[in-house]
């Protein structure tokens, strides 16, 4: 058990270290999760959101989210609400994978219709979504037309016919964070990914095929307004990637950029140079700022086109429109990103920069930036499990305004990369998947093995803890049918 | 081998140790520490294209991180897996030159195992140093 000693349970869901705890903390730590979960943590969280807490221009609290793990800078899991005057920019608290997402699709076709062509379909979603190691994708363009496509994101795809309004509408932030200037974007980032437009890429980046069976619903009413009880056993597509080679290289060129400046022109010393940052209102924060949001973009773009041909392969397989087979996007859900959101802090509505890593916004009822739809349910929050073990469909709580309306966005490793796989084969993993009735395609088993279900945190777990710490409601469980890894 | 994988200081990334003589044996041994999180089977690269790099940096640490970023962008770019066959490190005007000459081909699923992208090189930990017996680092690769 890593837990330090000085670690405080506020409630039984939310635990704190208090200022004391490191030299340098501007304000406590607070990790979200029950005492099972808190047990499990790796000694990488407690280190690291600490970290966090020292960044200046922190407000309140540095968080932790229940998935949370051992990661670079921040842990994966963290949050972080700057004042946008006083403080900073970091790209350690927001990744590589900048704007790695969730995206979940209805149809109206059920689990009994989608069986007897479940192998036809994945084999085919395999073989028109480029997955894996370097994969180039299937939107081919030009270096200026790929920097159009950075600054406007899904609204490029509206443009070129791979998109709908409404796909736009249920899409965070519209598809499109304003503000997004290339020129902030070095010619190495585009070289690298203007080729990989519409790919999934590989790790834990998958396109899945689930069933939303009635025993698995928790809360009828929100299933309902999510579009989830069309018909019985009903068959959603749900798929997890981010910005690609593009958005890795903007984070590489700015975390360089940073550690050459941060001292030596702003005087900031930080504890673990994946810390790096730049005071937000600084040239360099600014021009981070734009670049991080043509990432953003680059990702939206990338899940939209995505969208595009997992609804050619549906028509195809079975004779209907998409818009026949109903195939509606419940939403898509942003990871790895900055931005700039008003909240209330200290007593008053301030506008704070919300660094989230590895984590997901979850706005609760009525808050603005929501679709019509959603006013009075709250935000649709996309939680993918394991492959193994399925995933959730959740709701943002109006309680969760002290965590900056955000909450987990995944199940989170127990186990290293390298350890799972030594422990599990790629190849016999996906024999057993097929007997349990999951039909995985993928390029790599040594990937597969990696992805194993016991290499993760139990998802119903997580996501309890997230619910009694009132930050996102249950509304179904997800059990997957199909799937396609790199 | 002159690389190890560790599993105790990253869980969704990879973290390797790795050791050498010098500091250009160092710089190669990295390189295919990197390159093998991607492809199993690196033993079995043909030198199929050549190509020619000079990467400047302030110090040897510095001039790593590049080396091994520059080898993960060609990946994407060009789906071309690398590997440098000659390397030299000398000192510049202001810090360190590597000149190397990278070897390899364009992704072939069907003759590479492929495993995991390498999405960026990590500051977690990362250390590059001069011991007693040659040089070693210490990486922790984004995947």
């Amino acid at each position: 058990m890593n837990v330090p000693a000085a670690l405080k349970r506020i409630t039984d869901t939310i635990w704190e270290l208090p200022v004391s705890y490191k030299e340098g903390m501007l304000v406590p730590a607070r990790i979200i999760a029950s005492e099972k979960l808190i047990k499990e943590m790796d000694a990488g969280v407690f280190e690291q959101v600490s970290n966090v807490a020292t960044l200046p221009g922190i407000q309140r609290y540095a968080y932790c989210m229940p998935d949370g793990h051992w990661g670079y800078g921040f842990p994966i899991g963290g949050v972080a609400a700057m004042d946008p005057g006083s403080g900073v920019i970091s790209p350690g608290g927001i990744g590589f994978d900048i704007n790695c997402g969730m995206r979940l699709v209805l149809t109206n076709l059920t689990a009994e219709q989608v069986q007897p062509k479940l192998h036809q379909l994945v084999d085919r979603l395999f073989a028109r979504i480029p997955t894996g190691v370097g994969c180039h994708g299937f939107v081919k363009l030009k270096q200026d037309d790929f920097r159009s496509v950075v600054q406007q994101g899904s609204q490029w795809c509206l443009k070129n016919g791979f998109a709908t309004r409404d796909d736009l509408e249920m899409t965070e932030e519209g598809g499109c964070f304003p503000g997004a200037d290339a020129s902030h974007v070095s010619e190495k980032a585009v070289e690298r990914g203007y080729n990989q437009l519409g790919t999934l890429g590989s790790g834990n980046h998958y396109c899945e095929i689930q069933v939303v069976q009635p025993q698995n619903i928790m809360d009828q009413e929100l299933a309902d307004a999510f579009g989830l009880t069309v018909v019985p056993n009903q068959v959603v597509i749900m798929f997890h990637c981010g910005s690609r080679g593009f958005g890795h290289q903007v984070a590489t060129d700015y975390l360089k950029l940073f550690l050459s400046v941060m001292q030596r022109k702003y005087g900031i010393k930080i504890v673990d140079r994946e810390l790096a940052c730049a005071p937000f209102h600084s040239p360099e924060g600014q021009a981070y700022f734009s670049a991080m949001k043509c990432a953003v973009n680059m990702a939206f773009a990338n899940r939209q086109v995505i969208l595009h041909r997992v609804r050619e392969v549906f028509s195809e397989l079975f004779h209907a429109s998409p818009d026949e087979l109903g195939m509606r996007m419940v939403y898509d859900v942003a990871h790895n990103t900055a931005k700039l959101e008003k909240h209330r802090c200290n007593g008053s509505q301030k506008e704070l920069l919300v660094h989230r890593k590895g984590s997901t916004r979850a706005f609760g009822p009525g808050l603005p930036g929501l679709p019509e739809c959603y006013r009075n349910t709250g935000q649709p929050v996309i939680i993918g499990g394991s492959m193994e073990t399925g995933s959730y469909l959740l709701a943002g709580m109006s309680t969760g305004a002290d965590a900056w309306f955000t909450t987990a966005h995944g199940s989170g490793r127990t186990m290293s990369r390298h350890e799972a796989k030594k422990t599990f084969r790629g190849d016999k993993l996906q024999r057993e998947m097929e007997q349990r009735g999951i039909y995985v395609r993928t390029d790599s088993f040594g990937g597969l093995a990696e992805e194993a279900g016991p290499a993760y945190k139990n998802i119903d777990e997580v996501v309890e803890a997230t619910e009694l710490a009132g930050l996102s409601k249950r509304v179904a469980r997800l059990v997957p049918i199909g799937n396609i890894k790199g | 081998m002159p690389f190890q994988y560790r599993g105790d200081i990253a869980h969704a990334d990879i973290a390797f140790d790795a050791w050498a003589p010098t500091l250009e044996e160092l710089f190669k041994d990295a390189a295919r520490a990197t390159m093998q999180v991607m492809v199993e089977n690196l033993p079995d690269l043909r030198p199929a294209q050549t190509l020619e790099v000079k990467l400047e940096q302030e110090n040897d640490e510095m001039l790593l991180f590049d080396f091994l970023n520059e080898l993960i962008f060609y990946k994407d770019a060009r789906r071309l897996i690398l590997l440098p066959t000659e390397l030299s490190i000398l000192p510049g005007d202001s810090g360190v030159t590597l000149r190397a000459t990278l070897a390899g081909e364009e992704i072939d699923v069907t003759r590479h195992q492929m495993n995991t992208d390498v999405k960026a090189v990590t500051m977690l930990r990362y250390k590059v140093e001069k011991v007693p017996q040659g040089w070693r680092a210490t990486v922790v690769l984004d995947v």
